[in-house]
């Protein structure tokens, strides 16, 4: 038989060498958002010669209608896609009409164009959603669990699962943006909403089975109750996962260009959903029952100021057993703060 | 036994019609519903709606183009939205989506336009507002006319044609006249609410002015202290005016707005100067005159509008990107029903038959309400057919456990989808909440990609679960009444 939860320590190395990688290029570079969020206009053309244009000479026909930092890709069949500041109709129809008399005739295969106001509110809005879906989520597992001992630790674990999918996701849309150009649009937070969705969707199949385990074996260590739900869910899980990849997959070989990095998203954050279910959210459940100080101290490493609140009020309460645990999360709150502001230097060293 | 039997056997029937009727849906040259039945008359086409991704089209955000701290009237607001429907009718276009969203802010999609620029100017720029030499007839308001919309050279020109009005002149009200006046100051703040066009019929007018001549519009008193509209021209419309008025005295001129005759009026005496007013017997109403005076003011829109966001497809990328997407739903249905056959055995068999009716289901679905179909909206529909298949996969794999418990395979299959049916219930209601907020969010500021994946995703969530446990369900019950299932080995244990 498997051992899951006694090698738990070894599955949160490995989500810790994922996600640990990304946040540190989020932190240092940010991520890369598209006109949907930041404004701008994208124009994607097809020349009929598909030698006649260079993406600097592009690049400087638009710089004489005033727009300096256009960004120009050229692609297979002469097709160039056109990032710029925001067009509108207009200038567009000016610039349209220069390019035909300059290189020839073309066809406009794309237009979008994005008001700068729009795209801020968006982006707003965006974080709202976000916040709003692990809410709503944290609030219906509480209810669904109301019956088990402990509903907020369920609650709480699948939450933690839900951000180290958040984090995969977004630090490989971070990574990806400065490999190779990847844009954070909306249908990137579409991925990104449905990544929790399933996330919380995979974590509650185990948690449900646990439910169930912890009645029928009352009075058996929780290691092994967990245990054994994820041994008895291990099946499901992995087949499920089978019939997810099977179809996104598919959808990533023989789907159309434009939804490829958005089903390459989905497909990263649900086999991260599937894990962070089975080898985190279910082992972190036997931590809190076992060593919740561990837990306090991650908590206070990754949030200073929640360390130091914990903290001070371990201190201030004075009483034997707690002064170690103070100890532990102001010395990871500690630890937390140096982390993120070395980054923090590192990123104002990086030229822009 | 006997109930329960007859409950399984009126279930597959159930099944069955609702399968059928799918079917017969989802089948292409789908004649449409057309029930004419005494008073009841459904008229209703059936298909397949494809998103500007698909299809190639124009999607633009106006946004009232006002100083912030002004706050934009609703009524204001819906108006706009209405005159730009009224146009965009004009543009013929096939099901153009003309919404508002949120409180100043418009969506107009326009699915397979073939000049994205054109479009723009139509419906977005304030209107077309000309003035017509309408001859000596009367023409009430609301009558859609073709112009010639070419303000004619400085000749005299007399009336061409004459037409008879279509309504009744007895229950209009005292036609108005206009007069020289004095430019007087008004600001109107009340809207209109445009009709709907009707086809253009009769003759040609020919247009005399333009609303480009027009340098402002105000309402208020006359002489007898009575309502009228006051209106001034710049110096090329005063000249145009001035010399058609000395040539027409007696005959009607009317405003007309994107070809619809706003007011009619007869000329009463040679108008030089470009300050003209409309006068009329007992005057106008308030409401009248300020929404001619608006009209006039505005061309056509109570609030004038930006592009704020403008996005356009070409019909080649979309059409490109509906076949792949297609094939790769293809591939990936095969691969799943070729996996679950390969390793549930004989209920895969049934799984797979559910999926199939669940597929069906959900495109009938999606043809009848119906849900514009977006490439995400495809992925969102693929991807719901791993979590149909994940409701099938826990029941069996529960029923596999009772099975090697020991179980008979009546209680094995009962209890397997009594026992999974609570995880099944929770993880699909968290994945209905984040598409409840993903609908939300899409809907906010005209993402209709967002809105159509959380759409198909989350109908595909409810109608997958219908299918994984009542369809599968009635056919294993239905299996193991005939009591042709010898070995376990069938179910993969």
């Amino acid at each position: 038989m498997f051992d899951i939860v006694g090698k738990r320590y070894w599955y949160y190395l490995l989500s810790a060498m994922v996600v640990v990688p990304g946040l540190i290029s989020l932190i240092l570079f940010g991520l890369n958002f598209s006109i949907d969020f930041t404004g701008g206009s994208i124009l994607e053309i097809q020349f009929e010669s598909s030698s006649a244009v260079e993406p600097a000479q592009l690049k400087e026909l638009f710089a004489e209608f005033g727009f300096g930092d256009t960004l120009v890709q050229s692609s297979q069949g002469g097709i160039f896609l056109i990032r710029s500041k925001t067009l509108d109709s207009a200038t567009k129809v000016a610039i349209e009409d220069e390019i035909e008399q300059r290189w020839g005739s073309f066809t406009e295969l794309r237009f979008e164009s994005v008001g700068p106001s729009v795209g801020g509110e968006v982006q707003r809005r965006a974080y709202l959603v976000v916040a709003m879906a692990a809410a709503a989520i944290l609030i219906y597992i509480s209810f669904a669990f109301r019956h088990v001992t402990n509903p907020v630790r369920y609650g709480a674990c699948a939450i933690i699962a839900m951000v180290h999918d958040i984090l995969v996701v977004v630090g490989l849309a971070s990574i990806f943006g400065v490999l190779h150009g990847w844009e954070v649009d909306s249908l990137f937070l579409t991925a990104l909403l449905t990544v929790i969705g399933f996330s919380v969707h995979d974590t509650i199949v185990v948690f449900d089975r646990i439910r169930e385990n912890s009645r029928r074996y009352a009075g058996r260590p929780i290691e092994d109750v967990v245990n054994h739900s994820i041994i008895q869910t291990l099946d499901r899980s992995i087949n499920t996962q089978l019939t997810v990849i099977f179809t996104l997959t598919a959808l990533l070989l023989f789907g159309g260009i434009t939804i490829r990095n958005f089903v390459f998203t989905l497909l990263i954050g649900i086999i991260s959903g599937t894990y962070s279910s089975i080898f985190n959210a279910s082992p972190l459940l036997v931590e809190w029952e076992r060593r919740p100080d561990r837990l306090i101290y991650l908590l206070s490493f990754l949030l200073p100021p929640v360390g130091l609140a914990v903290g001070l009020f371990l201190l201030l309460r004075g009483d034997r057993r707690s002064k170690p645990w103070a100890r532990g999360s102001l010395v990871a709150a500690w630890a937390g703060v140096m982390c993120l502001g070395g980054l923090l230097l590192l990123r104002g060293l990086i030229p822009a | 036994m006997f109930t329960d039997r007859r409950r399984t056997l009126a279930l597959l029937g159930l099944i069955i019609v609702l399968a059928a009727t799918a079917v017969w849906i989802d089948l292409p040259g789908n004649p449409g519903i057309h029930i004419h039945l005494g008073p009841i008359n459904l008229d209703r086409d059936i298909e397949l709606r494809r998103g500007l991704d698909l299809q190639g089209g124009l999607q633009v955000l106006l946004e009232a183009d006002l100083p912030p701290e002004e706050t934009v009237d609703a009524g204001a607001m819906e108006a706009t939205r209405a005159i730009i429907e009224q146009r965009v009718n004009g543009l013929g276009v096939s099901e153009p989506l003309i919404q508002l969203s949120g409180s100043k802010r418009i969506i107009v999609e326009l699915p397979g336009i073939e000049d994205p620029e054109r479009a723009i100017q139509t419906f977005g720029e304030t209107g077309l507002l000309e003035f017509i030499d309408a001859g000596r007839t009367f023409l009430p308001a609301g009558t859609v006319v073709a112009t010639t919309e070419q303000v004619a050279p400085t000749t005299p020109i007399s009336p061409t044609v004459t037409v008879t009005p279509t309504t009744e002149l007895g229950t209009l009200s005292p036609e108005p006249s206009l007069t020289a006046t004095e430019a007087g100051t008004a600001t109107p703040t009340v809207v209109i609410t445009p009709t709907l066009p009707r086809g253009p019929e009769g003759p040609v007018y020919q247009t005399i002015l333009t609303g480009r001549h027009l340098t402002g519009a105000n309402m208020g008193f006359g002489e007898l202290g009575l309502m009228e509209i006051h209106f001034q021209l710049n110096d090329e419309g005063a000249a145009l005016f001035d010399q058609y008025s000395s040539t027409h005295v007696g005959q009607q001129m009317c405003i007309v707005l994107d070809k619809e005759i706003v007011s009619c009026a007869r000329i009463n005496e040679r108008i030089p100067g470009g300050s003209v007013s409309i006068s009329r017997e007992g005057g106008f109403s308030e409401e009248e005159a300020e929404s001619i005076v608006i009209r006039l003011k505005y061309g056509a829109l109570p609030i004038p509008l930006r592009v704020e966001t403008n996005r356009t497809v070409g019909p080649t990328l979309g059409e490109d990107s509906l076949q792949k997407s297609l094939l790769a739903g293809a591939i990936g249905l095969s691969t799943v029903t070729l996996f679950m056959l390969l390793y549930y055995r004989f209920p895969g068999v049934l799984a797979d038959l559910a999926l199939l009716i669940y597929a069906s289901v959900v495109l009938a679905l999606f043809k009848s309400i119906p849900v514009v179909l977006t490439l995400p909206g495809i992925a969102g529909f693929i991807l719901s057919v791993g979590m149909a298949v994940d409701a099938n996969i826990l029941i069996f794999e529960r029923m596999k456990e009772e099975l090697r418990a020991g179980k008979g395979l009546r209680l094995a299959v009962e209890q397997g989808f009594s026992r999974a049916w609570p995880s099944i219930r929770d993880s699909n209601f968290s994945t209905l909440i984040t598409c409840a907020i993903l609908f939300w969010f899409g809907s906010y500021f005209g993402a209709s990609v967002v809105k159509g994946f959380a759409l198909t995703l989350g109908l595909g969530v409810i109608v997958s679960m219908f299918t994984a446990i009542i369809v599968t369900r009635t056919f294993l019950r239905l299996i193991i009444d005939l009591d042709v299932v010898k070995h376990h080995r069938w179910f993969g244990v």
